[in-house]
């Protein structure tokens, strides 16, 4: 049985990140501009004293009683999302309701409770990391979809949040009912799961699972679900088919919302991704050749194999052809991120031999260079509007040197120029593709990484190469230090993190340390059958 | 010389090498925060400073004539899971590329002094990224950390020409980078390939340059060879460039700073002829075997064809840079010949092609400084005007065209003679797949190059003096002294007088280099007589082969 006090211990970093968001909820709403000034400095400290905590509880002995299908999976992928979350707060933070703040400030309108969003805004936001945190210590299926709703929930009030104009609306309208309609989906395949197994512990599916794959072969009920919860999931990726909605959205919202966007969801989903098809596993699954023999191969089944394989490829095609197309920055970014899900889907598929390290290495990068990104552009203002246009970036390098230099970083870093960090997360990606068998995934991901030089040079070209234009000239530097902080220490991190590479590619190993595969699990079941799988 | 000595000087000899690669990035580094007068004079330190450190580790260098790598690569691990480390080492041929590379960026940087007069620091600071970025290439001795140094000069050339170059420089800068950076995709995707297949057969990291070589040749079959040499010269092709994948080259040049220019045809080119004779042909010779005949004929087509466009072009640099595109595949069909003294050759004719093209276009940049007017049909006779510099064109010319007693000659020679002997005739030891038939064709492309090389200094250094009217207006704004048209200053004179002198010793005294560059020659093409006789006798089994393929896939 699951000891629920020792659960509830092994929850510090969430129950910290939950206690703090009502605390900012209520702190955001004070009278005194002092104390909300507060608000981000509340986030940093209660993200920070997460990791913390996540060090003190997270241990070996603790994790066996949870009942976790990826003990270990929490442990760094919880401080990750704590720590790309300190900088989705800088960049937050100075951006999202300055104006109105600095109206109260200089007494040029009254304070409001009903105005301020300061306080929703970073509840908000503390409430989704604490749902893709609790993403990752989800022992069965409920908990992992109501981990998922609590990522989801606080980002469809965020995009409307801002109240910038209609297209925020709408971009919010679209985001919900596109993701209710995901989230549709993803249910539908975890109630197939459940037909399937006739249960919801996910250790106790990969069991059965384990027990049909070695028997007759997995039920297509099984299949049938398991693939639409992939496509259910896509959408928390931005992943074809369900990547519609980001170019819009990404646009609509305001600028650190997007940043948020493309971040959180992302982690969370891919963690989902992860612990759903941990249950089906990445071996041990035979395939019957026209002879009629069985043949045990390496992978996930075939069929989920091939759904996959085609996402995969035609989310880095599309996310990079359609890149190309675009002049809006935040479109381009929206594009970039599609493309970027496509690669780690990659290491997805190549499974717990290296690729689920992989995929979270590469999204430690994808982190840095988003926080840094996105930073560079909330640090920048046109005519008291967001810059959305690469005429706007143009000689950027002559009014905000040191801007221009960080966002070229990060763009090369994207773009995958060694000795860059995002260069090196990428090689060794496509080097685990190779190492999986997978030399098709890794050719198309290398062809890709061509394609997306285009659109990530117009940023460095405008940035650095372009001289200012009557459209940039307006360009100024907001007044506060949160976004350049932010995107300093990001564009930092991209040069610097590459000279220890090597731990943290051990780092990110351990996310699939503890994962017992369906195969071992059949193996195991022979002589004995380990005692935390059998839950009732 | 003990080996006692060795072993205490290889740590020096080390630290000696990662100065010269480091010493240009601290000069960017302090190039960034210093005054923009200062950047100049600093960059000239910092290059001057990188080239003696490289001169003396090349004084000790003990291996000038055994062809082995010095001092041993270090253990000294990078990415200790897959073993990737920081290991760096010359050979005589690197090592000759490298001092070619750290004696062209001085004149580079003096070069500049007076034509970049925007934006100073960035310049000088992505120019010795550039540098740093080059040598790291050629002293790599793990091929992850040559895939840093080789994608990485991309990063400074492309700020380079697409901020100080010509009008057309973002079209230039945005075709190059995504050129190269494509086929440098090729490049790392057949290496990691070959990394993962030494871990697979071995069970062990890997990522020398010799053990990966050793293994591919070895263990890897004929086929996966093919492949892995069709892969890696797909991707050093669009930077050497060969025949079809030349389009960005020329745009490239012309639109760059002449300081661009120099070091794009003196070293960056050479990036992708040394891949190809570092890695692709050791890697693969079954696959390099089996493709030396397409290889080579592509190698003929640009060295007529580049020929003939240089015939009809009136911009000068664009003349100088599609002769480039000739040369180098006269280089290339000297490796391809796949005997020695063809491949001796072409590594001389690379080091020739840097000095040579690389004083051409500092010339043809002098000549726009004055004039800003590259088009022989506005200008032309300049020698009435300059006529230092006019010796100095006429002597590059005929440096580049091959006159004998001239480097250029030396290796153009043995490139075309072991072009010629590589016959299938294996009584040198060396049997070969190209023969007289390439030899003659190539030929052809040298007595054109000699024709339109000899037009341009006819028509732009003698003849009746043509100036464009409007150049004494300066339009670029150099008033003071840059108005006028005279003879060639005392700075100018010493940039070309080094390249000159090294430029006749090669040619008057090449023993030394032929005898550097034969061992390490000798050793890259030691599997090649046996691959090149298996591929000879293939040739007609491979149709049977074909035939019977399908006959068994029947039977199952």
């Amino acid at each position: 049985m699951v000891d629920m006090s020792q659960t509830a211990v092994l929850l510090a970093p969430e129950i910290v990140l939950f206690a703090a968001s009502m605390l900012v909820a209520v702190l955001g709403l004070s009278r005194s501009t002092g104390t909300r000034s507060l608000v981000p400095w509340v986030c940093v400290a209660a993200l920070v004293a997460s990791i913390l905590a996540l060090d003190a509880v997270w241990t070996p002995e603790r994790i066996q009683g949870a009942n976790l299908l990826f003990p270990m999976l929490g442990k760094y992928g919880k401080a990750l999302i704590a720590l790309i979350g300190i900088g989705l707060v800088a960049v937050s933070a100075g951006s999202i309701d300055r104006r109105y703040e600095e109206a109260v400030a200089r007494g040029r309108a009254s304070f409001d409770a009903l105005r301020v969003v300061r306080g929703e805004y970073y509840a908000f936001l503390l409430l989704s990391l604490t749902g893709a945190m609790l993403v990752m210590s989800a022992p069965d299926l409920i908990w992992l979809f109501l981990g998922l709703e609590l990522v989801s929930l606080p980002t469809y009030i965020m995009v409307a949040v801002a109240r910038t104009g209609r297209r925020s609306m709408e971009a919010a309208m679209k985001y919900f009912f596109l993701g209710a309609l995901a989230t549709a989906v993803t249910l539908y395949g975890f109630a197939m799961l459940y037909g399937a197994t006739g249960t919801m512990q996910l250790i106790s599916m990969r069991d059965l699972l384990a027990e049909q794959a070695a028997g007759p072969g997995l039920s297509a009920t099984a299949l049938l679900g398991t693939i639409l919860t992939v496509l259910g999931l896509c959408f928390k990726l931005a992943a074809v088919p369900m990547h519609f909605y980001a170019p819009d959205v990404y646009e609509g919202a305001p600028l650190p919302v997007t940043a948020f966007l493309s971040f959180t969801p992302k982690i969370a989903g891919f963690s989902a991704l992860v612990t759903v098809l941990g249950t089906v596993g990445w071996s041990g699954h035979a395939m019957v050749d026209h002879d009629g023999i069985r043949i045990a191969y390496q992978g996930l089944p075939q069929p989920i194999t091939a759904v996959l394989w085609m996402v995969a490829v035609l989310t880095m095609l599309l996310g990079n052809i359609g890149g190309i197309l675009q002049t809006s920055l935040k479109r381009t970014l929206a594009y970039s991120s599609i493309a970027n899900s496509g690669y780690m889907l990659v290491g997805v598929i190549i499974g717990p031999q290296g690729g689920i390290g992989a995929m979270y290495l590469f999204m430690l990068a994808y982190g840095v260079m988003t926080v840094a990104t996105f930073a560079v552009l909330a640090t920048l203002e046109r005519k008291g509007e967001e810059v959305d246009s690469f005429e706007s970036l143009s000689g950027l390098r002559s009014s905000h040197p040191v801007l221009a230099f960080l966002l070229t970083v990060s763009a090369l870093s994207l773009l995958g120029v060694p000795p860059l960090f995002g260069a090196l997360a990428k090689i060794v990606l496509v080097f685990v593709a190779f190492e999986g068998g997978q030399a098709s995934l890794a050719a198309v991901l290398l062809l890709n990484t061509a394609i997306g030089a285009v659109y990530y040079l117009r940023f460095v070209g405008a940035a650095v190469v372009n001289p200012p234009n009557a459209k940039s000239q307006d360009v100024v530097a907001v007044p506060h230090w949160w976004p350049k902080a932010a995107a300093v220490v990001a564009g930092v991190g991209i040069i610097v993190l590459p000279a220890f590479l090597s731990r943290l590619v051990d780092a990110s190993a351990t996310t699939v340390d503890g994962y017992i595969d369906l195969g071992e699990a059949v193996v195991s079941d022979a002589d004995d059958r380990p005692s935390t799988s059998t839950t009732d | 010389m003990g080996d006692l000595d060795l072993v205490a000087g290889s740590e020096l000899n080390m630290n000696l090498i990662w100065a010269s690669i480091l010493i240009p990035v601290a000069t960017a580094a302090v190039i960034a925060v210093a005054s923009a007068r200062a950047a100049r004079s600093l960059a000239a330190l910092g290059s001057l400073a990188s080239l003696g450190a490289l001169v003396a580790f090349a004084w000790q260098f003990p291996a000038w004539s055994t062809g082995a790598i010095f001092p041993e690569p270090c253990g000294c691990a990078w990415l200790e899971s897959i073993n990737a480390t920081l290991g760096v080492g010359f050979d005589s041929v690197s090592l000759l590329l490298a001092l070619l590379e750290a004696f062209l960026i001085p004149i580079c940087v003096i070069g500049s002094w007076t034509a970049i007069s925007e934006r100073q620091r960035e310049y000088y600071g992505w120019f010795m990224l550039l540098h740093a970025s080059i040598l790291l290439a050629f002293a790599a001795r793990d091929v992850l950390l040559f895939y840093v140094g080789y994608e990485f000069t991309l990063v400074p050339l492309l700020f380079i020409i697409a901020i100080w170059g010509g009008p057309e420089r973002r079209q230039a800068a945005q075709k190059l980078f995504l050129y190269t950076f494509l086929g440098s995709l090729f490049f790392l995707g057949s290496i990691l390939f070959v990394g993962w297949q030494h871990h697979a057969s071995t069970g062990l990291w890997s990522w020398d340059m010799a053990t990966l070589s050793t293994f591919a040749s070895v263990r890897l079959p004929a086929n996966t060879q093919f492949w892995l040499f069709a892969a890696l010269l797909a991707g050093f092709a669009v930077k050497i460039p060969l025949f079809p994948v030349h389009t960005w080259l020329p745009l490239a040049h012309t639109q760059a700073p002449t300081a661009g220019s120099v070091i794009l045809a003196g070293t960056l080119l050479k990036l992708g002829t040394y891949g190809v004779f570092r890695l692709a042909l050791p890697m693969a010779p079954e696959g390099g075997a089996a493709l030396a005949v397409l290889a080579s004929v592509l190698c003929t087509v640009a060295v007529v064809y580049a020929a003939l466009i240089c015939w009809v072009q009136t911009d000068a640099k664009k003349l100088v840079a599609y002769s480039s595109v000739s040369h180098l595949g006269i280089c290339m069909l000297g490796l391809f010949a796949l005997n020695p003294v063809g491949a001796q050759g072409s590594v001389l004719y690379m080091i020739n092609h840097g000095l040579s093209t690389g004083a051409l276009f500092l010339l043809v940049g002098m000549a726009y400084e004055r004039y800003h007017v590259k088009d022989m049909d506005q200008i032309g006779g300049l020698a009435k005007r300059m006529p230092v510099w006019a010796f100095f064109m006429v002597f590059f010319t005929m440096s580049s065209i091959g006159l004998p007693g001239l480097n250029g000659f030396v290796g153009e020679y043995l490139c075309l003679f072991g072009t010629y002997i590589a016959t299938g005739d294996a009584s040198t030891g060396y049997p070969g797949l190209l023969g007289p038939g390439f030899a003659l064709v190539a030929a052809t492309g040298l007595v054109l190059g000699a024709m339109y090389m000899l037009l341009l200094v006819g028509r732009y250094v003698f003849g009746p003096l043509r100036e464009p009217k409007d150049a004494t207006h300066g339009k670029h704004g150099h008033h003071g002294h840059g108005e006028d048209h005279g003879d060639l200053t005392g700075r100018e004179v010493g940039l070309l007088v080094p390249l000159a002198l090294v430029c006749l010793f090669i040619g008057v005294y090449p023993k030394p280099m032929l005898q550097a560059i034969g061992p390490v020659v000798e050793r890259t093409l030691a599997p090649y007589p046996a691959a090149v006789e298996r591929a000879l006798k293939s040739q007609p089994h491979a149709a049977e082969a074909a035939q019977a393929e399908p006959k068994e896939d029947d039977r199952g």
